[in-house]
């Protein structure tokens, strides 16, 4: 495969350990305080077009470990599209090339990415459709911070059921991965809050 | 009580030298940061207790093995020129900062965002919760996106931001640096992190880089002045590659 030429005509870089060997990555560093005007992006909460009759909410706070809100966290989600395909579409910040202005979703293609700061009470909300991946249907969450110099994976599961991470936790910690839908039972909106650490503290995922 | 520089310095020095007898005992070197770096004093309250609870990442099924697609209509094309999105120029060195996002086979990351954003030549954010006493720029708004080319390459104008004073601890000054957001094939490969210039004596004082505890991956974070970059009577090239992490399965391809 070309990989393997590649990887062996690499130059000497930041990241080259002796070749053959896998590279050393990059470390993690804190978003900081200050990323409000670079990552966040207008509508980046409405994954679904707006208005779409299948839309369904997930919100919820982030809170830290003495349970006050986190209002500085930004939270990147990626889930399936409804017939569970999981190849996105680009134009999740599409531009406006005379502007360079945001023009938004382009309304139909299903990009599965979404992006949301907490508000001053530590709020998000995003507006998306049901994901359709195989198994139990869950939104995948990263959550970036100030104070958290590596940022945290979590899953919203939208309801509970067989699953084999959900199965391989105790009783109590499950609760913190499935999120809880609205009180009408219409199972449109469902709230997920992130606990940073402390009791009930949020389970998060490595991969590995 | 106010927290001095010696005070933080003393703890950051305790947690070296754990992490230096750690690995000269045989522990594996560790690239990222730990989520519970008290030097780092806003991290106390915010990373988990719990460990980490693993996911087998070579599950095909998995959602975070694919991840967000990006392409040419998320980006014009000057916004990875910060130094053109007013009608003036703005203020300070003018540099080149361009590298290769990598995963850790060392495959080209193509057609991914990287996000970045960064304080003024004064060292000051244009965020209304930055408010220490250093100018802002009119001509200079600090926030630039790009996407890898063929070869994984970025590259970006705009000038060398200044250090700037945080409240950590009394005299905290961040080193200057460039915030990147990077995204790879996988959700999971995820990297939000800081490009660092080289030589700057705050390196030495600052808990978010010696967070890194580990001295190779700190030297990772700090680009190379490399004067092919450089372009006449314009501006000092600097290069940074970024490889980003990730489960195995990402970067060893099957059967091998
Ligand atoms: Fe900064």
């Amino acid at each position: 495969m070309s990989e393997t030429s590649e990887t062996s005509e690499m130059p000497e870089t930041n990241g080259t350990s002796e070749s053959g060997k896998p590279l050393l990555p990059t470390p993690s560093h804190t978003v900081g305080p200050f990323y409000g005007y670079a990552l966040p992006f207008p509508d980046g909460g409405q994954i679904a077009p707006k208005g779409h009759p299948e839309q369904i909410t997930l919100h919820g706070y982030v809170y830290d470990g003495a349970g006050a809100p986190v209002p500085d966290a930004v939270l990147d989600f990626w889930q399936a599209a409804p017939d569970g395909s999981l190849t996105g579409a680009p134009g999740s910040m599409r531009r406006d090339p005379v502007t360079g202005g945001h023009l938004g979703r382009n309304g139909t293609d299903f990009t599965g990415f979404g992006r949301v700061a907490t508000d001053a009470d530590g709020h998000y909300a995003l507006h998306t459709l049901p994901p359709g991946n195989a198994g139990l249907p869950y939104i995948s969450v990263c959550v970036l911070a100030r104070g958290l110099l590596h940022h945290l994976f979590t899953r919203a599961y939208l309801r509970d059921g067989a699953d084999p991470l959900l199965d391989s936790l105790p009783a109590g910690r499950r609760a913190t991965l499935v999120a809880r839908p609205d009180e009408n039972g219409t199972h449109r909106t469902h709230r997920f809050d992130i606990r940073l650490q402390g009791e009930d503290e949020t389970v998060f995922l490595e991969f590995v | 009580m106010a927290l001095t520089q010696s005070d933080i310095d003393t703890e950051i020095d305790d947690l070296q030298s754990t992490y230096d007898k750690e690995l000269a005992a045989g522990a594996a070197a560790r690239s990222h940061p730990a989520r519970d770096y008290a030097p780092y004093r806003s991290s106390l309250l915010r990373h988990p207790r719990q460990p980490l609870v693993a996911v087998d990442g070579g599950d095909p099924e998995t959602v975070e093995l694919s991840g967000p697609v990006f392409g040419p209509t998320d980006i014009t094309e000057i916004d990875n020129d910060l130094t053109r999105q007013h009608p003036g120029e703005p203020l300070g060195e003018r540099i080149t900062v361009s590298g290769r996002l990598l995963d850790r086979a060392g495959r080209p990351v193509r057609g991914q965002l990287v996000e970045l954003w960064q304080a003024n030549a004064s060292g000051r954010y244009a965020h209304l919760r930055d408010q220490h006493p250093a100018p802002l720029d009119p001509n200079f708004t600090g926030v630039g996106r790009t996407l890898t080319d063929d070869a994984g390459r970025y590259t970006f104008t705009t000038i060398k931001p200044g250090a700037y004073p945080w409240r950590n601890h009394t005299n905290a000054w961040r080193p200057a640096h460039i915030h990147f957001s990077l995204f790879g094939t996988a959700f999971t490969q995820r990297l939000v992190t800081q490009m660092y210039f080289p030589g700057d004596p705050l390196f030495a004082y600052d808990p978010i880089l010696r967070s890194v505890t580990d001295r190779a991956a700190r030297e990772r974070l700090v680009a190379t002045y490399r004067h092919e970059l450089s372009q006449p009577e314009f501006s000092l090239g600097y290069e940074w590659d970024i490889v980003l992490d990730g489960p195995s399965a990402t970067w060893i391809e099957e059967g091998r």
